[in-house]
């Protein structure tokens, strides 16, 4: 494997585009910048973009905070308030932040919400995190976009409706008040635009796991290559240049029959290809990464990549319907998918790029997540005779990261997956 | 019956009877009958019954189911509920039921709503999805659609239409029950002597799993029996139990509570019976439009819904000066994120307000109360030494 790690013409903008926020919300207060803290999934991104206000989102700040080694102290702080060990630790280490004086990962303070955009999808503890951060800010408005749940595998009509009401009725008045701004549909339109040339290249990009070798770790560069759509940037310029630029370097590493980049260098041999269910582990993300690449085994797709927005089912924004392609998009996120379309989802992975194997990353923070993957796990077995693999960790809290456990049972995964190869070599 | 300790006895096995007899029985007297599970919180109860349906509230196996299969479906760090009801699911306890619902409360019932589609349980599975938003033409039209979903799919296997009448009548009789909880819970508050929080526990629980009109019966009863002297008042402490809407505590435990020196005066164990705060309107012709504007406008708190305007705080206040509470105790199910996100909310309200409290955790199954009682015994005794 090769040591020097030249960065990528794409890496580079992402950086900037990153950076670049931050510096703006670092002087937000003095620009007179409205800022809007809101998730991941179902982030109507656009719509805060079309008030000219910028976005937060507390679990981007969280998940730095882990690989920043800070979230430890964090989310000790917050359980020193009166939150309980047994609870989602993205809420605590962003209590525990907040409490410490709101420092982002680029040093630069975040400023506090004009608005808590409480668009949940997928997730109950939004409600949550939420309520408390109500109370962290006193008076701060609330605007709340419930986005009703894929319960019957569908998005009917009346689901829809509903969330376009909410959307009218208060989330766009709330922003008007805290923006200033009136509602302007053809910048909406205009932004929506993008986001849906956005939405092309993302498919593209993660369908390029199907050459062999895969030119990309779907699962821990994933995580990099959404960055942009989960933090805000889905339906701005730089967002189109960024997925085109990086595109066109997958394009060239499928060219020269290269593996995926990893931070040692490019992998070179691709023994083992997995589908992986579930958040990755940020306190070890490196080290975590490691015991996959140092073992050949490269991740094809991952549910957590679709986490911000899931497109490879055919769904698209339609610039012309822009507030019912909002409530789609919200609708479509991964976690707000019912488990029989999570499973469908993930053995169309599993199909789709000639996967090996497939892994559950088990969050103890997450029942989002967590609730119903030991049930998916055994769905797929039983489908696709594949073999499967389960591990547990957290999210943020370093307590719940054992190195020595994840790599016993992941080596037992791999002896597995190697077995069986043999197996079918022989037949 | 005439005899509280006889009604007790009786409630206390209907409550935890995990074959749901009295439920089959129900079923089986009636060609066109269909029974309903419903997982807590809060369900209404009345569209079913309008339905000529019973609607059974399903709270886990408790302490009296072992869990064999159930821990293969859930990890070691979700609550304990969904692995009894799966157990209960795959040991056929509900083989008699047609459809289950499942109220948004939370990502482990709204999965577990899932995997009940994948395991075939019922002709129907429903993750009913309360509205956040309370406006009546925006959340109003849709929690109304919601329930229209839910009938649509009992008249698909009945065929009985659900009119204006049929549905006022049974919104009359849950009014009914409610009331009459309500009053026992009021008299209870004066004299919580007379009867414990167990066995009044076990009498609103055997709501759960027969017809409305029976336990109307038995709450009658037993408002009147207590509305005679019975006991007398002991030097205990009056507390408020909160965090326990959805796994149950077991009865040991409540027991547990009042013996180690409290009388649980108000407590969320079965919230879903008290939801909806007064009379549901039975005088209009549109009897769904009233059960869709009683949610929006007169439901209880809890960690389900979220409070804009309406702190939860401000609300449990109330609740402990109407209810003249001593303390507090934050009792609730390992790893529920509801309701253990609340606890430093409302803890924080209590501390601000010199409201003693204490907080322990417990799941449906917890077997040994030692540890508890002493907790339990010494806060009521430091209330009692410094208040
Ligand atoms: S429970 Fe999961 S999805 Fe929800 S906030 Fe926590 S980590 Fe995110
Ligand atoms: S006990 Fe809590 S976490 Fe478990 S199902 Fe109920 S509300 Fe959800």
């Amino acid at each position: 494997m090769s040591k020097e790690v030249s960065k990528e013409r794409s890496m580079i903008i992402q950086k900037e585009m990153i950076t670049g926020l931050f510096k703006e919300l670092s002087t937000a207060k003095e620009t007179g910048k409205k800022v809007v803290y809101t998730f991941v999934p179902g982030n109507i991104s656009e719509l805060i973009l079309s008030f000219g206000m910028l976005p937060v989102y507390p679990e981007i700040n969280a998940l730095q905070s882990g690989m920043r080694k800070k979230s430890s102290d964090y989310i000790r702080e917050a359980e020193q308030h009166g939150h309980s060990e047994d609870v989602c630790t993205y809420v605590k280490c962003d209590v525990g932040m907040m409490l410490n004086g709101n420092i982002g990962p680029t040093g630069e303070k975040i400023p506090s919400p004009d608005l808590l955009l409480l668009s949940y999808t997928g997730c109950f503890t939004f409600l949550k995190w939420f309520e408390t951060l109500e109370r962290l800010y006193p008076g701060v408005p609330v605007a709340l976009l419930h986005t009703p749940y894929q319960e019957a595998h569908k998005i009917t009509p009346e689901m829809t409706a509903y969330m376009v009401k909410q959307l009218k009725e208060e989330v766009i008045p709330k922003m008007e008040q805290v923006s200033g701004n009136k509602y302007d549909e053809e910048k909406l339109k205009s932004i929506l635009r993008n986001s849906s040339k956005v939405e092309e290249s993302i498919i593209r990009i993660f369908d390029t796991t199907k050459h062999r070798p895969s030119p990309i770790d779907a699962y821990f560069a994933g995580v990099y290559y959404i960055g942009p759509i989960n933090s805000g940037f889905r339906g701005t310029p730089e967002a189109v240049d960024y997925y085109s630029e990086l595109y066109k370097e997958i394009l060239e590493r499928i060219d020269k029959k290269l593996g995926p980049i990893t931070p040692e260098g490019e992998m070179e041999e691709e023994r083992f290809r997995l589908v992986v269910e579930g958040p990755p582990n940020w306190t070890h993300f490196r080290e975590f990464w490691k015991l996959f690449y140092d073992m050949g085994a490269v991740i094809v797709a991952s549910s957590y990549t679709k986490v911000g927005g899931v497109y490879d089912m055919g769904f698209r924004v339609n610039p012309d319907k822009p507030l019912e392609s909002l409530a789609e998009y919200c609708m479509n996120c991964y976690t707000n998918l019912n488990l029989q379309q999570r499973t469908e989802l993930l053995s169309k992975c599993i199909t789709d790029y000639h996967a090996d194997g497939f892994l559950v990353n088990s969050i103890k923070s997450c029942n989002s997540f967590s609730a119903g993957q030991l049930m998916i796990m055994q769905q797929l077995e039983r489908k696709l005779e594949i073999p499967t693999g389960f591990i547990e960790s957290d999210l943020v809290d370093p307590r719940y990261f054992s190195y020595s456990n994840i790599k016993n049972r992941l080596e037992s995964f791999f002896q597995m997956l190697e077995q069986r190869r043999m197996i079918l070599t022989r037949q | 019956m005439d005899n509280l300790k006889e009604i007790v006895a009786r409630c206390e096995e209907l409550a935890f009877d995990l074959s749901f007899t009295r439920a089959r029985e129900w079923k089986s007297q009636g060609k066109d009958r269909v029974v309903v599970g419903h997982m807590p919180i809060y369900f209404p109860r009345e569209i079913i019954h309008a339905a000529n349906g019973l609607a059974v509230g399903i709270l886990g196996g408790g302490d009296k189911k072992l869990i064999i299969k159930g821990d293969a479906y859930y990890q070691s760090y979700i609550c304990h509920m969904p692995r009894s009801i799966i157990e209960l699911a795959l040991d056929r306890h509900f083989e008699d039921f047609d459809g289950f619902i499942f109220p948004s409360i939370c990502d482990v019932i709204r999965n577990l709503s899932g995997m009940f589609q994948i395991l075939g349980q019922g002709k129907f599975v429903k993750y009913l999805d309360f509205p956040q938003n309370f406006k009546s033409h925006v959340g109003g039209t849709f929690y109304r659609y919601e329930l229209q979903t839910v009938l649509d799919e009992i008249f698909k296997l009945n065929g009985v239409a659900v009119t204006a009448e049929r549905l006022n009548h049974s919104i009359g009789l849950f009014n009914l029950n409610r009331s009459l909880i309500t009053q026992i819970y009021d008299l209870r508050q004066q004299f919580p002597w007379r009867m414990t929080a167990a066995d009044l526990y076990h009498v609103v629980r055997a709501g759960y799993v027969i017809p409305v009109e029976e336990h109307n019966e038995i709450l009658s009863s037993v408002l009147q029996l207590l509305s005679k002297e019975n006991g007398a008042p002991m030097d205990k402490i009056r507390v408020l139990v909160m965090g326990a809407f959805c796994e149950q505590p077991p009865a040991g435990l409540i027991r547990t509570i009042e013996l180690a020196g409290c009388y649980i005066v108000e407590d969320d164990f079965l919230l879903g019976a008290r939801w909806i705060q007064g009379d549901v309107d039975t005088s209009t012709d549109d009897p769904l439009n009233a059960i869709t504007e009683a949610y929006l406008v007169k439901s209880t708190f809890s960690s389900s819904v979220y409070d804009v305007g309406n702190p939860k705080e401000a609300r449990l206040l109330k609740l402990i000066h109407e209810r003249k509470v001593d303390g507090v105790i934050f009792a609730a199910p390992s790893f529920c994120d509801p309701a253990l996100l609340d606890h430093p909310i409302l803890q924080k309200e209590c501390n601000d307000k010199q409201i003693r409290f204490i907080s322990f955790l417990y799941s449906e199954n917890t077997g040994q109360f030692k540890v508890i009682k002493e907790q339990v015994g010494t806060f009521s005794d430091s209330i009692k030494l410094w208040d």
